[in-house]
């Protein structure tokens, strides 16, 4: 009754405090989508120059030299960027999703307390290591182990393979790969640990007094029901993982090439960006070429993001509660 | 957010449990470090061997003495001599002002004379406390942008301007403020090569390996000049810059400069399209900064890549002597690329102080160098932030840098400038002005 009185009053008097918290919180929400739309009409903006320059060629051809040796304008295609960001985004999946899944069933469904509380802390450790220093150790540590125990082995075995091709330096997309696994784990981990969590425990008992085992749980009451999530949790992961810049850049190799084996050097679309855009200076077709790198990236995220919606939502009516 | 959770169901609980946790997490920090120096240890133990050898590794000079190929008097040359025989003009020390006015400048630009400029800055500060300087290692592009928009006091670069950018920003001027070599290093002692082995390589050997004609290392053309050297039969991992960068300038502009074929497919810019990377067979890597390529050859069995000299020598890795004009293999040391910058430049015209130093002349000149410079406005007033008094301050740190900053070079592995381009740049900057005024007298020049 109170609030009620308090709210017909602020309606009469205006500025009450209940009335400027929902200015307050009016202008919260409104701020980020028009950011959002700025940023996009900023990147949109500079990008003009390139697509005059290149229209759709752009996204179709594979040169990438900003200064040609004729002296003439830059000559300069997106597809080996956009290549190497697919790439390095599904082998990253590939190995953190089954790594995640199980770090949070373990985490939510079977760790004893006083083991749960030294994981999560650790797991969620990963997640506040700068970007940077996983390049650093990526570089001296990671590639060393790449190359003498994984890439030589898989090479020697499996080399007839495309995939399995080549040089095996240690550098390439798949080392990318796995240290972008690594970086998106913990937030994978921790979305679908919550969404775990949040199963009632009337679908876990339910399910043990039919007489099923702690897995037949999981797998019949637990992970049907936080499926919704679970996706939610990897379209997260897929974000961050492909705008990792610093990591990715350190490991990959840095080469605008288009090759099957996941051993080769390659290029992101972060990496383009951020190793070009210090020297791009007064060169209008240039800068306008990152601008529109910038731009193929929001796009790619964006249509991940719709992908995953689209899961949610085709699996969402059968969880209703 | 989740720790937050942990945090309240911590306090929710009795002080016993929380007692254990906290204990439990204790425990696992504690394991964590102790597993941190274990492994710390372990990789010590293992790669003992190496770590022996690179005690044999060298300092600084005595790198310089054992790749010198010839006058061994040269050798003995102290860094203080070499000081002493660059810069002949007089110290500015006396000539320069007692005191100057308090101001704040700030300038962008290039990575590579970052740690000289800003060990400038500091000294400059340290003689006239109200001068407060600051330098931003945004990269060469970088610098020129903002000295074109104005937004910065001067600019450094260090790739000469071509003529389109001076046209964008009429009324910039630039002078070498120092000088860089680029080495060429390599990785091969896990290929059994000998620790500190000098690899020969003639320019064409160098084009072959970057444009993905020369795929391994015992490939006829690398045997054939380094005879005596047990060459691996592995593939060559060819790192170049990623990102935009002086070094990548001055090393295309050498290749350019001594191969015809890559002069007209590949060409000089601070970024090229490699050949090596879209070669078949071929390994070319891309690594970010001078530091990234450093690394990645370090960490790359077979690598091959081009850093600036400090790099390489910071890195214990291996150097490589470069067939100069003169028909010598000369290895890269502060005297071999003052010499080529003594031999190349000549006398340098004032007005246009763009220099290039690429395959010098002289029998012990290093053939990958590059002069490096300030960006600044002949009429500082064209620059909006700059009052006259500050033009004043700017005008005199630029004649301190060449004159009594240039005793910082070498403790940071840079060249001095020789004698001929101190006195280009000085006529240079007597030029400067503010709508037509001397900034400085010309009493400063006293040799």
């Amino acid at each position: 009754m109170q609030t009620q009185q308090a709210r017909r009053s602020s309606q009469k008097h205006g500025a009450s405090p209940s009335s400027l918290l929902h200015i307050a919180l009016g202008i919260a929400a409104v701020a980020i989508p028009v950011i959002t739309v700025l940023l996009v009409y900023e990147i949109g903006n500079g990008s003009i120059p390139s697509i005059q320059a290149y229209g759709l060629n752009f996204l179709f051809t594979s040169d990438w030299d900003p200064f040609p040796a004729n002296g003439g304008p830059p000559i300069l295609g997106a597809l080996p960027a956009m290549y190497g960001s697919v790439v390095t985004t599904v082998l990253s999946l590939i190995f953190a999703v089954p790594i995640s899944l199980g770090v949070a069933l373990f985490q939510a469904e079977l760790a004893p307390r006083s083991v749960r509380a030294p994981s999560l802390f650790l797991v969620e450790m990963l997640a506040a290591v700068p970007s940077v220093v996983y390049g650093l150790w990526g570089l001296f540590a990671l590639v060393p182990f790449m190359r003498v125990y994984v890439d030589a082995q898989l090479g020697s075995k499996l080399g007839f393979l495309p995939i399995f091709a080549g040089q095996t330096d240690g550098i390439g997309m798949l080392t990318a790969g796995m240290i972008l696994a690594i970086m998106i784990i913990p937030y994978a981990s921790s979305v679908m640990r919550e969404v775990i969590s949040a199963v009632p425990t009337s679908q876990r008992e339910a399910c043990t007094a039919l007489g099923a085992t702690k897995w037949e749980t999981i797998k019949t009451a637990v992970l049907p029901f936080a499926r919704t999530g679970l996706i939610a949790g990897i379209v997260l992961a897929m974000g961050r993982a492909i705008g990792e810049t610093m990591a990715v850049t350190m490991v990959i190799g840095n080469v605008a090439r288009i090759s099957p084996s996941l051993f080769l050097p390659a290029e992101t679309i972060p990496s383009v960006i951020a190793n070009e855009f210090t020297e791009v200076a007064g060169n209008g077709v240039y800068l306008g070429a990152l601008f529109e790198l910038g731009l193929i990236l929001f796009g790619m995220s964006f249509l991940m993001n719709l992908v995953g919606r689209v899961i949610i939502n085709r699996l969402g009516f059968k969880t209703k509660q | 957010m989740n720790v937050c959770r942990i945090l309240m169901t911590m306090s929710k609980e009795p002080s016993k449990q929380n007692k254990t946790r906290y204990i439990i997490i204790a425990v696992v920090i504690i394991a964590i470090i102790a597993g941190a120096v274990a492994y710390q240890s372990m990789a010590n133990s293992s790669s003992s061997s190496s770590a022996s050898q690179s005690q044999t590794m060298m300092s600084v000079s005595s790198i310089m003495s054992s790749t010198e190929m010839t006058s061994s008097s040269a050798t003995m040359m102290s860094v203080s001599s070499i000081m002493s025989s660059a810069t002949s003009s007089p110290m500015a020390g006396g000539t320069m002002p007692a005191t100057l006015p308090t101001v704040a400048l700030l300038g962008a630009g290039a990575t590579f004379p970052a740690p000289l400029i800003q060990t400038w800055t500091v000294q400059f500060n340290q003689m006239y406390s109200g001068v407060t300087i600051s330098y931003n290692p945004i990269g060469s592009g970088g610098g020129i942008q903002q000295i074109t928009r104005k937004t910065v006091d001067f600019g450094a670069s260090d790739a000469p301007l071509s003529n389109t950018q001076f046209a964008a920003a009429p009324g910039l001027t630039l002078f070498p403020e120092t000088l860089g070599g680029v080495a060429i290093t390599y990785n091969l002692v896990p290929f059994g090569l000998a620790n500190g082995t000098v690899l020969n390589f003639t320019p064409n050997v160098i084009v072959g390996i970057y444009n993905g004609t020369i795929t391994h290392w015992n490939d006829p053309a690398i045997a054939a000049i380094n005879p005596g050297v047990t060459l691996p039969i592995n593939l060559i991992t060819a790192v170049h810059r990623s990102d935009g960068s002086g070094t990548t300038y001055a090393f295309t502009n050498f290749l350019s400069d001594v191969n015809v074929n890559w002069a007209t497919e590949v060409g000089y810019a601070t970024s090229v399209k490699w050949p090596v990377d879209i070669a078949m067979n071929a390994n070319g890597v891309g690594a970010k900064g001078n530091a990234g390529v450093a690394g990645t050859v370090a960490q790359t069995p077979g690598a091959i890549g081009y850093v600036d000299l400090i790099y390489a020598v910071q890195n214990h890795l291996g150097v490589g002597a470069v067939l100069n004009a003169a028909g010598n293999y000369v290895s890269p040391t502060l005297q071999t690329i003052l010499w080529a910058a003594q031999n190349a430049t000549g006398t340098p015209n004032p007005s246009d102080l763009r220099l290039h130093i690429v395959n010098a002349q002289g029998a012990q000149s290093y053939p990958i160098a590059t002069y490096t410079y300030m960006l600044t406005y002949k009429d500082m007033s064209l620059n909006p932030d700059l009052t006259q008094q500050k033009a004043q301050v700017l005008a005199y740190f630029f004649w301190w840098e060449i004159h009594g900053g240039q005793q910082y070079s070498t403790g940071l592995d840079y060249v001095p400038l020789p004698a001929n381009v101190v006195a280009a740049d000085e006529q240079m900057l007597l030029t400067l002005n503010y709508q037509g005024t001397q900034l400085l007298p010309s009493s400063l020049m006293t040799g």
